[in-house]
C-alpha cells in the first residue's frame, strides 16, 4: 500500500495526481470466507479492520448493498463525545475517544479529528445541577468534564442569546473539552483502505438476500452476486437490521426512524465548539468549510425512507434561532436524512445471537458515528473469540428480558419521543 | 409534509398530529398469568416492517382523538385512516 505523506503529495503533484494507487480494490466475491461482515458502513469497515489487525483474521469479506460509506456514516453530523453518565456507556465511549485520538496516524489517513469541545447548554438551576451530577459521574470514570457558568459560556459563544427576555435563558453548561468532530467520510475511507491492504475483500453492490442456517448454525449467505460460504457472519446494517433479522427469524427491540440534518452556506469562522441546545431540540457545529452543521430530533414516526419532511427541519431551525438569533439570515445549503436503528432503551446491542456464528451489531439510535472505532474494536473481538468483550458485555440482547436496560435518557420504550 | 386524514376532522397537515407508535402491539389480557416473554415482547419487541405499517396517531392540535393509520414506512404514503375501534 502506498503510504500517504506530505512527500507523496508533492511527488504526485508533479504527475498531476494521475498516478496514485487505488485506495482499495474492487474484487469479485470468493466462494468462501472465514468471516463475512454485512454492511460497508463505518462500523462494518472498522470491524473488518480490527479483525485483521487485532486478531489476524484477514480472509474477510464486507458485503455492501450500495457503496461503502453511503449510509449513516455519510449522513451524520460528525460529533465525537463520551459525556455519558452510566458506567457501561461511559466506559465504552471513552475507550472510543482514546481510539479517535490516534486514528489519523493509525490509519495513515487524515480523519480530521478536532477536539474542539462539546457544550451542553443549561437553562435552569435544576438543569445545571443535573449537569453537575453528570459531570461528576464522568470524572469518576476518568472522562474530562467542566461545569461552565453563564459568563464562561458567554466568553465562548458571545453571539448566543444572553438577553434578559430569552425563552430559555442560558444558566451555564456542561463541557467535555475532548469532545469534537471528525471528517465522517475519511473515517470510512481510512478504515476501508487499511482493511483492504490487509487482505479484506470489500464487495460493493452486493445485497444479502438470505442466510443458510441449519441446526442452529450459519454456513453462508445468499447474495445478489451468488452464494458465499462462511462460518461467521456479522451484521452491521444499522437502519436495516430488522430486515435482515427477519430472514433469521429474530424479532428485535428496534424501530427504524428517520433523522434529518442540514447545513447552511459556508461562512467565516464563528462557532468554535459543538453546542447542544437540548431545550430547543437543536445542536450545531461549524465544519472546516465554514458550513453550520445542524441537527435535532427524529421526524417522529417509523420510517425506512432516507429522507424526512419539512416540519422537523423547520422545528429544528426555529429552535436554533432561539439560541443563535444571528443565524437568521443564513441560507440553507442542503438537508438529508438517515435511518436510525432506535433501540428500546437508547443503547446499542453488540452481541452473539441464538444462531451459532451470527453476530449482531445494531441499535445505535442517533449515536453511531462517534462509536465507529470502539464498535468495530469490540465487535471484531466478539466475532474472533466467539465471546463478548468486557466493554460490550452490558450491551447484550438479553437485557430486554433480564431488566438490565441502559436507558441514559429515561424516556421508556417510545423511541419517537426525543 | 404528511397530510393525514383525521377520521373526524378530515385532511390536515402533519403539524397538528402526534405519533403514537405501532398499533398492532397488544397489551397482554388483564387478570391472567402473563409469562415474562409475553410481557417483554409487548414492552420492547416490534415487527418494524419496511412497507405497510399500522400505527396510532393523535390529533393533538385538533379534535384530540386517537385513530389508526395505515402508512408505508418506505414511501410515507398513507393508505387509510380509521377510528380506533375500526379495523384497518
Amino acid at each position: 500500500m502506498q503510504k500517504y505523506s506530505a512527500l507523496s503529495l508533492i511527488k504526485n503533484a508533479f504527475s498531476n495526481h494521475q498516478n496514485w494507487d487505488v485506495a482499495w480494490r474492487d474484487p469479485e466475491p470468493k466462494k468462501e470466507y472465514d468471516v463475512i461482515i454485512i454492511g460497508g458502513g463505518g462500523h462494518g469497515l472498522a470491524t473488518a479492520y480490527y479483525l485483521a489487525k487485532e486478531h489476524n483474521i484477514t480472509n474477510v469479506a464486507i458485503l455492501e448493498k450500495g457503496w461503502i460509506g453511503g449510509g449513516n456514516v455519510g449522513r451524520n453530523t460528525t460529533i465525537l463525545r463520551s459525556n455519558y453518565m452510566f458506567d457501561p456507556s461511559a466506559h465504552f465511549y471513552e475507550f472510543g475517544m482514546k481510539l479517535w485520538e490516534n486514528l489519523s496516524i493509525e490509519l495513515n489517513y487524515n480523519v480530521m479529528y478536532s477536539p474542539r469541545g462539546i457544550i451542553n447548554l443549561a437553562h435552569s438551576d435544576a438543569q445545571l445541577n443535573a449537569y453537575a451530577r453528570r459531570g461528576n459521574s464522568m470524572r469518576l470514570n476518568g472522562i474530562d468534564a467542566v461545569l461552565l457558568n453563564r459568563d464562561e459560556v458567554k466568553k465562548m459563544i458571545p453571539f448566543a442569546d444572553f438577553s434578559e427576555n430569552s425563552r430559555f435563558p442560558i444558566f451555564g453548561g456542561l463541557m467535555q473539552p475532548r469532545g469534537g468532530t471528525a471528517r465522517h467520510d475519511a473515517v470510512a475511507w481510512g478504515y476501508a483502505r487499511q482493511a483492504d491492504a490487509m487482505g479484506v475483500d470489500i464487495i460493493q453492490n452486493c445485497e444479502v438476500t438470505g442466510f443458510d442456517v441449519s441446526n442452529g448454525k450459519i454456513s453462508g449467505v445468499r447474495t445478489s452476486r451468488g452464494d458465499i460460504k462462511a462460518k461467521k457472519v456479522g451484521l452491521c446494517v444499522a437502519g436495516s437490521t430488522t430486515l435482515l433479522a427477519d430472514k433469521l427469524n429474530m424479532r428485535l427491540p428496534i424501530e427504524s426512524h428517520v433523522l434529518q440534518a442540514c447545513v447552511s452556506e459556508p461562512v467565516k469562522p464563528l462557532l468554535d465548539n459543538v453546542v447542544t441546545f437540548g431545550a430547543g431540540h437543536f445542536y450545531c457545529s461549524q465544519s472546516d468549510k465554514g458550513e453550520m452543521v445542524m441537527g435535532g430530533d427524529l421526524d417522529g414516526y417509523n420510517s425506512y425512507a432516507q429522507r424526512g419532511n419539512m416540519p422537523m427541519i423547520q422545528h429544528v431551525l426555529s429552535g436554533g434561532l432561539a439560541v443563535f438569533p444571528n443565524f437568521s439570515r443564513l441560507k440553507m445549503l442542503r438537508s438529508w436524512g438517515g435511518i436510525m436503528d432506535m433501540s428500546m432503551d437508547g443503547t446499542p446491542i453488540i452481541d452473539k445471537t441464538h444462531i451459532e456464528g451470527v453476530y449482531l451489531n445494531c441499535g445505535w439510535c442517533y449515536g453511531g458515528f462517534k462509536a465507529t472505532p470502539c464498535s468495530g474494536y469490540v465487535f471484531a473481538h466478539t466475532i474472533a473469540k466467539d465471546e463478548v468483550h468486557e466493554l460490550n458485555a452490558p450491551f447484550n440482547l438479553e437485557r430486554f428480558h433480564t431488566g438490565n436496560i441502559i436507558d441514559e435518557k429515561g424516556v421508556g420504550p417510545k423511541p419517537w419521543i426525543g | 409534509m404528511l397530510e393525514i386524514k383525521c377520521p373526524f376532522c378530515g385532511k390536515r397537515s402533519q403539524n397538528e398530529f402526534a405519533y403514537g407508535g405501532d398499533a398492532t402491539v397488544k397489551r397482554p389480557a388483564l387478570g391472567q398469568e402473563v409469562s415474562t416473554k409475553d410481557w417483554d415482547d409487548f414492552v420492547y419487541f416490534r415487527d418494524n416492517p419496511r412497507g405497510k405499517h399500522s400505527e396510532l396517531w393523535h390529533h393533538i392540535s385538533g379534535c384530540r382523538q386517537w385513530f389508526k393509520v395505515s402508512r408505508d414506512t418506505a414511501t410515507h404514503e398513507i393508505f387509510k385512516t380509521v377510528r380506533l375501534e375500526e379495523e384497518l
